[in-house]
């Protein structure tokens, strides 16, 4: 726990706070570790006073987006988004399946605050003990809630193919505009929710007593690789990328990088590491990978970015091409083959031609964690591209 | 004034687009195009208009540029 926690009174953990390692807490449970669900009118207001943003991995301004639903005409259906297709992500899986009701409360907080009836929560098809824990927290409260499920995938969690999805469509995204807000949907992550359920309950000044000025509260964070302790653990935003590792048991052998944010992320060295604030933009979905130092980052982002291109939902030309290129020119440098010496300048070409060229954010995300690794590992580039 | 708007989900990269139009429309590496999305007035209406005309999937559209 660092010393600002200490000092405020408030100690971590926030959302995770009396889960059991091995089933969901019960309604029971849930109200006695966390007290009622408040209810209050000024809502939006708080949780724009919180500056709460977004714990999907866009990190948009959580009030802003309850404005812009209540903004619309005709009454709103709240989505809960818990498909998270992040491979190393697994902390909306677990708020699911070890303490849903407080994504719940999250759910009915907003859901009053925009005068929607229905919540529909999302999982992916393959989340049985998600489903099961849901299912049966659903069954201990009222209110007019629902579970869709979407095929597991890096895809069916973007936020246009949820409302396909669950208008009966196949899950893959469409063009924007519409934006979700203008076709009736107010779509939420899970933790953003659970933090909204705390919010309500204790108020916005409660909320930025953990973290810093500049980023308030406390994250969710899935660590993997090359780490003492991998798992889903909560932090206070504002610390550095070292200082979180540090203090979550450190590294367990020497480490050259760490991916940070998720495979829509980027690579920020170990030197960096130092330097680097976690605030919810820099966090994004909440992953952090340790590379270690003895495997080669190249391989490694060839490997993220071949799952990426074959993760395309093949709908749109440079996403499907263009990702294929980039994945031939990492992999022809990995390989150390004859178009080695090319792909630096092929890469640097074919990522900057592939943003803003899809219905959705696809492309970008991929072309950005490739620009990230060009940006940091220059001397492993080069190496690999001298012939 | 003006904008090109394109759906990239309907697109199928033909490419009539940028040779009607090539002052707003270029073409990636792969053959689809890239839209210059900055307004467009007078005279390149005319032949804006001419590339969203002749797109065969009607992936291409002409707006009105938000203010």
């Amino acid at each position: 726990m660092s010393a600002a926690a200490v000092e405020t009174g408030w100690a971590l953990p926030r959302l995770l706070t009396g889960i059991r390692s091995d089933r969901a807490l019960t309604l029971a449970e849930h109200t006695a570790t966390f007290g009622p669900l408040v209810r209050r009118r000024d809502l939006i207001e708080t949780v724009a006073r919180a500056g709460l943003h977004g714990r999907g991995g866009a990190a948009f301004p959580t009030a802003r987006k309850l404005s812009a639903v209540v903004e619309q005409r005709g009454e709103p259906v709240v989505v809960v988004n818990a498909a998270e297709g992040e491979p190393a992500s697994s902390k909306d899986r677990a708020l699911i399946r070890l303490t849903p009701h407080l994504v719940l409360d999250g759910a009915a907080l907003v859901a009053d605050a925009i005068g929607a009836k229905h919540v529909v929560v999302v999982i992916a098809e393959n989340a049985r003990p998600e489903h099961h824990a849901l299912a049966q927290a659903l069954r201990e409260r009222r209110g007019a809630f629902e579970i869709a499920t979407v095929p597991a995938g890096f895809v069916s969690g973007e936020e246009t193919a949820l409302i396909q999805a669950i208008e009966g469509r196949p899950a893959k995204p469409t063009l924007k505009p519409p934006y979700p807000f203008e076709r009736g949907y107010l779509v939420q992550n899970a933790e953003t929710l659970a933090h909204v359920a705390l919010i309500g309950r204790h108020g916005a000044q409660w909320f930025r007593s953990a973290g810093t000025h500049e980023a308030p509260g406390t994250a969710l964070i899935s660590l993997s690789g090359a780490v003492a302790q991998p798992g889903v653990h909560e932090i206070e935003l504002g610390a550095t990328l070292a200082d979180v590792v540090a203090s979550l048991g450190g590294t367990n052998e020497p480490v050259s990088a760490f991916l940070v944010a998720g495979f829509f992320g980027r690579w920020v060295t170990a030197r960096d590491a130092a330097s680097l604030e976690l605030t919810a933009s820099t966090l994004g979905a909440g992953v952090i990978v340790a590379h270690p130092a003895r495997a080669c980052p190249i391989a490694e982002t060839a490997r993220i970015a071949r799952y990426l291109a074959g993760e395309s939902a093949g709908q749109c030309g440079p996403c499907v091409y263009g990702l294929d290129a980039i994945v031939g020119a990492l992999e022809s440098l990995a390989r150390r083959d004859s178009d080695a010496p090319l792909a630096v300048s092929r890469l640097e070409r074919w990522t900057a031609q592939v943003r803003g060229r899809g219905a959705c954010r696809h492309p970008d995300g991929a072309a950005r964690l490739v620009a990230s690794a060009l940006d940091a590992f220059p001397a492993e580039i080069a190496r690999l591209a001298r012939r | 004034m003006k904008r090109l708007r394109l759906d990239p989900i309907a697109c199928d990269g033909h490419g009539l687009c940028a040779e009607l139009f090539p002052e707003g429309i270029t073409l990636d590496d792969w053959g689809y195009p890239i839209v210059d999305g900055s307004d467009i007035s007078g005279k390149l209406e005319r032949q804006a208009k001419r590339a969203v005309a002749a797109c065969p999937t009607r992936a291409l559209h002409l707006e009105a540029a938000e203010r």
